[in-house]
């Protein structure tokens, strides 16, 4: 049997899940068990304990446990394998126009080792000169990129980083919710979250795993799949991709 | 107006409504009240409850300082309930240990990490009651203006890392309040719809006969002739006894009246008969004497024509006014013998002649088979009179009936005609002399038929109606004369 795991990346669509889930098992012809895990570390920790073969993890996880994972392949999301961080005030706030103006708020954070919603506004906060433990009254986890969504929605937050991707998605299947909150500035292009193998994972199952995920967008069903999870599909990519990220990990000094 | 005065039209019905009233009123309060405390402790059992339940839940994450996850746990009662439930919470928030906002599931009015004293002054007041509660593990349950708040410490085993406060409002709870009250007013005013009426109807069917007959009571002391009420009263009850009663004493004074009627009656026609008696002795004396010199005046002769004439004149006053006299002239001590079957018999032949005049029939029935020890001839004019009025008064080819019977010490005679009525007005005076209802005779029939009766010691009475006349005579019949 083999063992997926799945983080925040994916909006909680559990149905949609289960149904890719049932495709991936009729197309490998072996059972398959998608993990559902909210916090990047837990994902890790499961990898490096050999419970899970695969998982779709973020973009700094991916650096920063380099070398306990292989790359098996990159979302295309509208037909590159880049996404954004967004920065979101709720949307009654018209005035915020920069992360420096939420100084003493509340903001909300993803995961501690999610880039679009932990790295890359901490990283914009420390190329301003301040120091991220400081600038906020108060911070909280919401271990998901849609939470975090709805702490700033519902003004728990006044501020959050969230995944580009996942706030696009939202927009689609809950546009009342990203209604509530507006989007502040788009941060530069990162790698897309990728996913990953643990390294001592069979080279079969290595290959047809690759295999399934790039050829998806080659049939209907596998296209329809890839429509609700609103990416256009796999590449085998390359860690290159993710350059960008460890500069910035290593610019905060995270490591 | 003394209310007390009233009728008891209105007296027993207004206290009975009104103590109905009061009732309904006292019952329906003390119903409110007790749905209202209800309510409350429904409502404060319910919320500690929850309370209780979400400070365990919560206490992990303050732990942890995972706000989102506490905001997941508070958020959960706030959406769960349907609209306007009783215990739906308005708000749910926890407080750390210094009053600060941990979490609240309204983050727009109370942000994360700010200080609770700073949102109003009901928030001031909660705020000082969590630090000066003395049981440090007693939920606190504080009353505002419009709110309810509940407070529980998040605590687990003496460790206490802040409060959870959970927050109703009043108002939903008094729009529950006033459904239950608006059902309880609905239904108190049912029962005095239905008590009212019948209080009202209870009370008027006690009181009007009590009315009416106090009324007629009052009457009769102001001298109008007593009548029984329009109204009976069927029961028996005090009232229908107060009926009863009042009944016979309407009954005996009535009685008494026409008693007293009676007598007056009898009493002046006994003083007029003394009175016309009286005159006519005075009077027959000397116009004896007068009638006896115009004879031995006449007899002398040698008188002229127009002598002879005013002196026949008089005498034909005199003989006039002797006859008034006589027939007035009742005597009723004049021996005479004891009164036998043939003298009744006798009469019809007397009378057949004017019968005849008239068409009339009679019918005579006696049973008088001996002699009886009354005075024939007195007896005998009795007849006489009533049969001669009778005749008269009876239409043409009518027929009157005579009976007279003989039983123990008491001769009974009843004559009566069909004709016309004698008018009531009449009735009063039948016996009086020169009372008439025709113009033939000259009244004194009755009131001589009457002193004779008088005289005998017997009775006579009239009775007139529908087209009958009955006399009743009736005669204590004494020892034989012969």
């Amino acid at each position: 049997m083999l063992r997926v795991g799945l983080t925040a990346t994916v909006p909680d669509q559990y149905q949609l899940i289960e149904e890719w889930r049932r495709y991936v098992e009729r197309k490998l012809k072996r059972r398959v068990e998608f993990v559902r895990r909210d916090s990047y570390i837990e994902t890790m920790d499961l990898l490096r304990l050999k419970k899970l073969d695969f998982a779709w993890i973020c973009d700094y996880p991916f650096v920063y446990f380099r070398s306990q994972v292989r790359l098996l392949a990159v979302p295309l999301y509208q037909g590159r394998p880049y996404y954004r961080s967004y920065l979101i005030v709720p949307a009654s706030n018209q005035s915020t126009a920069s992360i420096s103006q939420l100084r003493n708020k509340v903001f909300a954070y993803t995961d501690p080792y999610s880039n679009t919603g932990y790295l890359t506004p901490r990283y914009q906060l420390h190329q301003m000169g301040e120091d991220p433990a400081q600038f906020f009254r108060q911070t909280l986890f919401t271990w998901s990129h849609q939470k975090a969504v709805e702490a700033v929605a519902i003004g728990l937050a006044d501020g959050a980083a969230v995944s580009g991707h996942v706030w696009d998605t939202l927009s689609i299947i809950k546009p009342e919710l990203t209604a509530a909150t507006r989007i502040v500035s788009r941060s530069p292009e990162y790698g897309f979250s990728p996913v990953v193998a643990r390294p001592s994972v069979r080279d079969e199952d290595f290959r047809n795993m690759q295999k399934l995920l790039l050829e998806m967008a080659g049939d209907a069903e596998g296209k329809a799949l890839l429509r609700r999870l609103n990416i256009d599909g796999f590449i085998a990519g390359s860690p290159r991709l993710y350059d960008e990220v460890a500069r910035m990990m290593k610019a905060v000094n995270e490591k | 107006m003394n209310l007390l005065n009233l009728s008891f039209r209105y007296k027993t019905p207004l206290w009975g409504s009104i103590l109905i009233v009061a009732a309904t009123l006292a019952v329906s309060a003390s119903l409110m009240n007790q749905a209202y405390d209800d309510l409350m402790s429904d409502l404060l059992n319910s919320s500690t409850n929850l309370s209780r339940t979400l400070a365990k839940t919560l206490f992990p994450t303050m732990m942890h300082e995972e706000v989102w996850r506490a905001f997941e746990i508070i958020r959960a009662p706030l959406h769960g309930g349907p609209d306007g439930s009783l215990v739906q919470p308005e708000m749910i928030f926890a407080l750390d240990n210094r009053q600060q906002v941990f979490v609240s599931g309204q983050p727009k009015s109370l942000p994360l990490s700010a200080d609770i004293r700073q949102f109003g002054e009901e928030y001031a007041q909660l705020a000082d009651r969590i630090v000066a509660s003395p049981e440090p593990d007693a939920a606190i349950i504080f009353s505002g203006s419009r709110h309810i708040y509940v407070a529980v410490p998040v605590a687990e085993e003496g460790a206490r890392l802040g409060t959870l406060v959970i927050v109703h409002s009043k108002d939903v709870f008094m729009a529950r309040f006033k459904s239950v009250a608006t059902r309880g007013a609905v239904i108190g005013l049912l029962v005095l719809t239905v008590l009212l009426p019948i209080n009202w109807y209870w009370g008027q069917r006690t009181a009007v006969p009590l009315v009416q007959l106090a009324r007629s009571i009052d009457s009769v002391a102001h001298g109008v002739p007593p009548k029984l009420p329009l109204e009976t009263y069927a029961y028996r009850d005090e009232l229908g006894q107060l009926f009863e009663a009042y009944g016979l004493m309407v009954k005996a004074l009535q009685e008494k009246a026409l008693l007293e009627q009676e007598m007056i009656r009898s009493e002046r026609l006994a003083a007029v008969g003394r009175l016309s008696a009286g005159i006519a002795h005075e009077i027959n004396n000397p116009l004896g004497g007068m009638l006896v010199a115009l004879d031995n005046f006449k007899r002398r002769g040698g008188h002229d024509e127009r002598t002879l004439k005013t002196v026949a004149m008089i005498e034909r006053g005199l003989t006039q006014i002797r006859d008034t006299v006589s027939a007035m002239l009742v005597e009723a001590k004049v021996k005479s013998r004891d009164l036998l079957p043939h003298d009744i018999e006798d009469l019809q032949m007397l009378l057949a002649g004017e019968a005849h005049k008239r068409s009339v029939s009679i019918h005579m029935d006696s049973d008088i088979a001996a002699p009886i020890a009354l005075p024939a001839t007195l007896v005998r004019q009795i007849l006489m009179n009533l049969l001669l009025n009778a005749v008269h008064a009876s239409d043409t080819s009518g027929t009157v009936r005579c009976k007279v019977r003989h039983a123990g010490d008491t001769l009974t005679i009843e004559t009566e005609n069909t004709g016309r009525t004698i008018p009531p007005e009449l009735m009063g005076h039948l016996f009086e002399p020169f009372i008439s209802s025709n113009d033939t005779g000259h009244g004194l029939g009755l009131w001589v038929t009457y002193q004779i009766v008088s005289q005998l010691g017997g009775q006579i009475t009239a009775e007139s109606r529908d087209g009958l006349t009955r006399f009743s005579v009736s005669l204590p019949t004494g020892e034989k004369l012969s």
